[in-house]
């Protein structure tokens, strides 16, 4: 990475952090309801692999997707209505934490079925294939969603159709409260596409350069019509899998010693000082993203709830009139 | 000024917690992600971290203090500096002139949601205490059609939670054929505490965590149960059964017809349906018409801790598949529940919760509470409603239902789930048949509005079934 894109990585990391713990705190003061899931830990894996893409790329993922949205450029202050269920929402607060979409961005959901997004995600790259375009599809997944049925019906199907796709399994250790050990058989899930032929890479998820490195591989394998990719990235989630979560599963420890030694922006930050980056220059972007966070924390306040008549809209389109003669 | 940290809300349904120890004391600095406090919540112990920086100057709510409502100040922090943010909660300054005020709506919310359980909980259990000894007379002037309610001896309030828990247990003791397996269902206890304590007494072979593979580890169970084995399948939520449900309906509900009556099928798949608080479309909707619709399947919705108990212990000693839908905003409630070891609810059988001379209620689950409430600001306008528990969807009691609606003439249906095709669609189709004579008004069907569930405050509200429509309903069936 140029020293500039690791600027740019730095900010747009500080930005998802800073967001998430925003997020959190009106969680705690009961302005956001329902599931939260804060992606808290493992920025360096969004916003390196979204360093790869070109315009017209699609990104979709699962449930922990406030990092996502924030990463193709959707603006912090609708993300942040929609997680209040206010009118200024992305979804105009119809949808929650979970399920916002911007067509605009590429962003297709947040989704909150364990694995679903992976056959979709097949889709995004089939509809790339289809038109004969050269975009990829990011698909996004847990480790716990690699153990369903339908990752492995779309990785024969990715395959066999040589769609253009990466999957990215974002491995943070556990589903919930299950340690990835007691979860699955396989120990290295980089080779989970082993028997369709699927080329699968190990990457150092709390590391932004080694993402945008091996994110380059594969979106160029992607591109030049070879068919899927996987990467496997090692990373950690620092909170609880939603708010409520007793944590009992890991000790303080092992969170402790991830967050001081692996810290993927504090990594980051080191390397921009050694390449003499100044403290100035970084205090700069730390209060930028601090007062877009702040503004739009207001703003998700501020912004009304939705008209009661949006209860009814957007179940069906309106179908156009059809003539049977 | 020093800024003040609030309780903070951990769970989707927390109104209250229990703060249960403090690991700072006053003058203590603090740190921000420093744990501070560690609450109980009805699910979890969980611990408080500090969002600000400075130092405990005072705490104000003493560790071991219950029942202390999501938002009420816990402590003091001297603000040391520059605080995190204005808005920061827990440790928002609830002083500072700068801060915008959280919209009236929204604040609303999480008191009245608290308000809401609250009333819940006491007219369920008043409605209940009124229910069983009434239930008797409500009969008599009846035809009745139904046998009366066994009387089971003593009882004690449960929760919910701990009457599944209970029923679980109870047969696992009895039958070493019955396990539990789901999603953590074993070492985290469930994900809504509901299988707390089974792994430590029945061990790893009967209660087993599995992966997130729905669709597989449920036909692996239909596969066991062929054998005769009794599964007991936890969905964490019913929501995640529809990655399973090929198995279900064509594997669990029809190889006992389609081998000619070789393979049953005796199975249990039970977790929480319907809607939480807030979890959106994905994560809030009811099951109970998908699964009734299915010959071969048998399915219970219970409401109070006793129909929880006895019809899941009925779900597990059947020799067939049977659905058990919960609901997670009742776990937490309790309710009466009989202590005798051998209490059962026979799958088929509705109970009159409140006896009533103008007009029939019938719902089943979270709906009954509503049923219940409304039927007691009825009783205010003179208006006397037959509230009946359904507790099994299928087999329905045609029966009981009948019978009622032959005293009172008139029927009105709760439920959460959609309108098309719903339960009170049948419930009504079947007194028309039943009863039609007896009919003094269109029965009328109060159920979720015909969307999916929306995430926004005010339109989940609105989606769901209101005490005024159920009070609108009644008074139109009775012509008042
Ligand atoms: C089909 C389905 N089953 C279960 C759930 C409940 N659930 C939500 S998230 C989750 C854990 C997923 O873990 P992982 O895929 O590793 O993603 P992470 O949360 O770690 O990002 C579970 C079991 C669900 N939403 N959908
Ligand atoms: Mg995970």
């Amino acid at each position: 990475m140029t020293r500039d894109q690791l600027l740019q990585a730095y900010h747009d990391m500080l930005l998802i952090r800073r967001f998430e713990e925003k997020a959190g705190q009106l969680y705690g003061m009961g302005l956001i309801g329902g599931f939260c899931h804060l992606y808290i830990g493992q920025e360096a894996v969004v916003v390196g692999m979204q360093a790869c893409l070109e315009p017209g790329d699609e990104v979709i993922t699962s449930y922990r997707d406030h990092g996502h949205m924030l990463a193709t450029g959707m603006e912090a202050r609708g993300v942040m209505a929609e997680l209040t269920g206010r009118s200024g929402g992305y979804s105009h607060g119809k949808g929650g934490s979970m399920h916002m979409f911007s067509r605009e961005k590429g962003f297709y959901g947040g989704h909150g079925i364990v694995g679903a997004q992976v056959s979709l995600g097949t889709g995004l790259a089939f509809s790339n294939w289809y038109r004969e375009s050269r975009n990829v599809s990011l698909t996004y997944f847990g480790e716990g969603a690699s153990n369903q049925g339908q990752v492995y019906e779309s990785f024969n199907l990715a395959a066999l159709m040589k769609l253009p796709v990466v999957y990215i399994i974002e491995n943070n250790k556990y589903g919930m409260g299950t340690s990835v050990e007691r979860a699955s058989a396989s120990h290295d899930l980089s080779k989970n596409g082993a028997a369709w032929g699927i080329p699968g890479e190990q990457v150092n998820g709390m590391d932004v350069t080694a993402v945008k490195e091996a994110g380059e591989r594969a979106v160029a394998h992607c591109r030049e019509g070879k068919g899927p990719y996987l990467l496997e990235m090692k990373t950690y989630r620092y909170r609880g899998h939603s708010m409520s979560d007793p944590a009992k599963y890991r000790t303080r420890e092992e969170v402790q010693k991830m967050r001081e030694q692996s810290d993927p922006i504090e990594t980051a930050r080191k390397m921009l000082l050694e390449q003499d980056v100044s403290e100035a220059e970084l205090k700069k972007i730390d209060d930028e993203v601090k007062s877009v966070v702040q503004e739009a924390a207001d703003f998700a306040q501020k912004s009304p709830e939705p008209e009661e008549s949006e209860l009814w809209t957007d179940v069906l389109v309106e179908s156009p009139a059809v003539e049977a003669r | 000024m020093g800024v003040q940290i609030l309780m903070p809300a951990l769970s989707p349904t927390m109104t209250e917690g229990k703060l249960s120890r403090w690991l700072k004391k006053e003058g203590d600095e603090v740190k921000s992600g420093d744990v501070i406090a560690e609450i109980e919540t009805d699910k979890a112990t969980m611990e408080v971290e500090a969002v600000d920086e400075g130092k405990l100057t005072k705490i104000l709510v003493p560790e071991g203090t219950e029942g202390v409502s999501v938002n009420s100040p816990i402590a003091e922090l001297d603000g040391g500096g520059e605080a995190v943010s204005q808005g920061a909660a827990p440790g928002q300054d609830t002083a500072a002139p700068q801060q915008p005020a959280p919209p009236a709506a929204a604040s609303h919310t999480v008191g009245e949601v608290a308000k809401q359980a609250e009333d819940n909980a006491a007219v369920a259990e008043r409605g209940a205490r009124r229910g069983e000894g009434a239930a008797q007379g409500g009969r008599a002037s009846g035809e009745a059609a139904a046998a009366p309610e066994k009387d089971w001896g003593p009882t004690k309030p449960i929760t919910v939670r701990e009457a599944l828990r209970d029923a679980m247990a109870l047969e696992m003791r009895r039958d070493k054929d019955v396990f539990l397996m789901g999603e953590e269902v074993a070492q985290y206890q469930g994900a809504y505490k509901i299988s707390q304590g089974l792994l430590d007494e029945f061990g790893p072979r009967r209660v087993i965590d599995t992966p997130i593979t729905e669709h597989g580890f449920t036909g692996m169970a239909v596969g066991a149960a062929m054998t005769g084995l009794r599964p007991i399948v936890e969905f964490m939520t019913f929501n995640f059964s529809m990655q399973a449900i090929d198995q279900i309906i064509n594997s669990a509900a029809k190889t006992l017809y389609m081998s000619g009556g070789q393979l049953g099928c005796p199975i249990v798949f039970r977790g929480p349906n319907g809607a939480a608080a807030r979890v959106a479309a994905q994560h809030s909707q009811c099951y109970a018409s998908w699964y009734a619709h299915v010959p071969g399947l048998k399915v219970v919705a219970p409401w109070s801790s006793a129909d929880a108990k006895g019809l899941l212990r009925a779900a597990i000693r059947d020799p067939n598949p049977v659905i058990v839908l919960e609901n997670e905003i009742l776990y937490g409630h309790s309710f009466e529940c009989p202590t005798s070891e051998d209490f059962i609810v026979p799958i088929g059988k509705a109970k009159v919760e409140r006896p009533g001379k103008d007009v029939t209620i019938v719902a089943y689950s979270i709906a009954v509470t509503w049923a219940m409430q409304a039927a007691e600001a009825l009783a205010k306008d003179g208006i006397e409603a037959e509230v009946i528990n359904l507790r099994s969807i299928r087999p329905l009691d045609a029966e009981t239902i009948a019978a009622s609606v032959k005293k009172t003439n008139r029927l009105v249906t709760v439920e959460e789930g959609w309108p098309y095709a719903n339960i009170g669609t049948e419930v009504a189709m079947q007194v028309i048949e039943a009863a039609f004579d007896w009919l003094d008004a269109p029965p009328v069907r109060v159920c979720g509005k015909d969307v999916p569930m929306p995430y926004a405050a005010n339109l989940e509200k609105l989606a769901l079934p209101t005490q005024p429509e159920i009070i609108e309903a009644v008074k139109r069936v009775t012509y008042k």
